[in-house]
């Protein structure tokens, strides 16, 4: 377990950044992720990221740009303009989630 | 609870500065329906990782991209000593294989694993690599054989092409032939 300070506070993070405990996250923290990889965030980047957490909640595993996609509503193609080159993987470290575990 | 470092933030590594593109190029030679997957699974997580694909249906692989048959691909046990019953590790007998039937509940089987993990069929698959960007090429060769017309082929493949453009296309990729 290692943690690390993000906006001010302490937070628990893998070997690679990505919090650990679903809980530790909010807004004003994701804000702060985004803006480390270079995400400027709007309404429609808020409005994938608050999906993924809450469909995280109810389904223990983060969503897959194809889920983010047939479940949440945003196109793929979106998830390509609003996360650039690597959509699931910034979505879900700006979301403090793991990273999908599925292929598809 | 196990002890806890403080370490400085680590912000993850996406690869973004990279100067160096990846590009993969997938040969899609097979029309089945196992075969037609390993590909479609490929190219997509190539371009949710920010690298530039390209996939090239060439004979068989030409079912994959015609409107007509992408979405009705088939599996057959046939040959494959693999199958197994759908409990435990005892084989399905090559003999029972070849069967009226056994296709037709083989494939209806499959897809509904495929359907199961939240996987598309191969027409909503392709909409999705093309949506990340993926890149789509018929062989000249195939098309020609088969007397496929322009039309008959899913919308989002770029072109026809012949094995020289292939090698362009190609050029500094890396390739997998399925």
């Amino acid at each position: 377990m290692t943690t690390t300070t993000i906006a001010g506070r302490e937070v628990h993070v893998n070997d690679e950044g990505f919090l650990t405990e679903y809980d530790e996250w909010d807004e004003t923290l994701a804000a702060e992720l985004a803006n480390n990889i270079g995400v400027e965030m709007t309404d429609e980047h808020w409005a994938v990221i608050r999906f993924l957490r809450d469909d995280f909640k109810t389904q223990g595993e983060t969503a897959t740009t194809r889920r983010v996609d047939t479940v949440g509503g945003f196109p793929v193609k979106k998830q390509f303009v609003l996360f650039p080159k690597k959509p699931a993987k910034k979505m879900a470290y700006i979301a403090g989630l793991p990273k999908p575990h599925g292929c598809v | 609870m196990t002890m806890t470092d403080t370490a400085p933030a680590i912000v993850p590594n996406f690869g973004d500065e990279d100067e160096v593109d990846r590009k993969l190029v997938i040969i899609c030679s097979k029309g089945n329906l196992d075969m037609a997957y390993p590909g479609l699974v490929l190219a997509n997580a190539a371009l949710g990782e920010g690298i530039e694909t390209h996939l090239f249906f060439t004979f068989w692989g030409l079912d994959m991209i015609l409107k007509s048959r992408m979405n009705d691909l088939q599996f057959t046990p046939v040959g494959n000593t693999a199958m197994h019953m759908p409990v435990g590790d005892s084989r399905i007998p090559q003999f029972l294989t070849a069967f009226p039937g056994m296709q037709g509940m083989s494939t209806k089987m499959m897809k509904k694993q495929i359907a199961d993990l939240g996987v598309p069929e191969v027409g909503d698959f392709l909409d999705q690599i093309v949506a990340a960007g993926g890149h789509l090429w018929a062989c000249r060769m195939s098309v020609d054989m088969m007397k496929v017309g322009e039309g008959d082929m899913y919308d989002g493949v770029e072109a026809v092409i012949n094995a020289t453009d292939f090698m362009e296309i190609s050029e500094g990729g890396q390739l997998l032939f399925i």
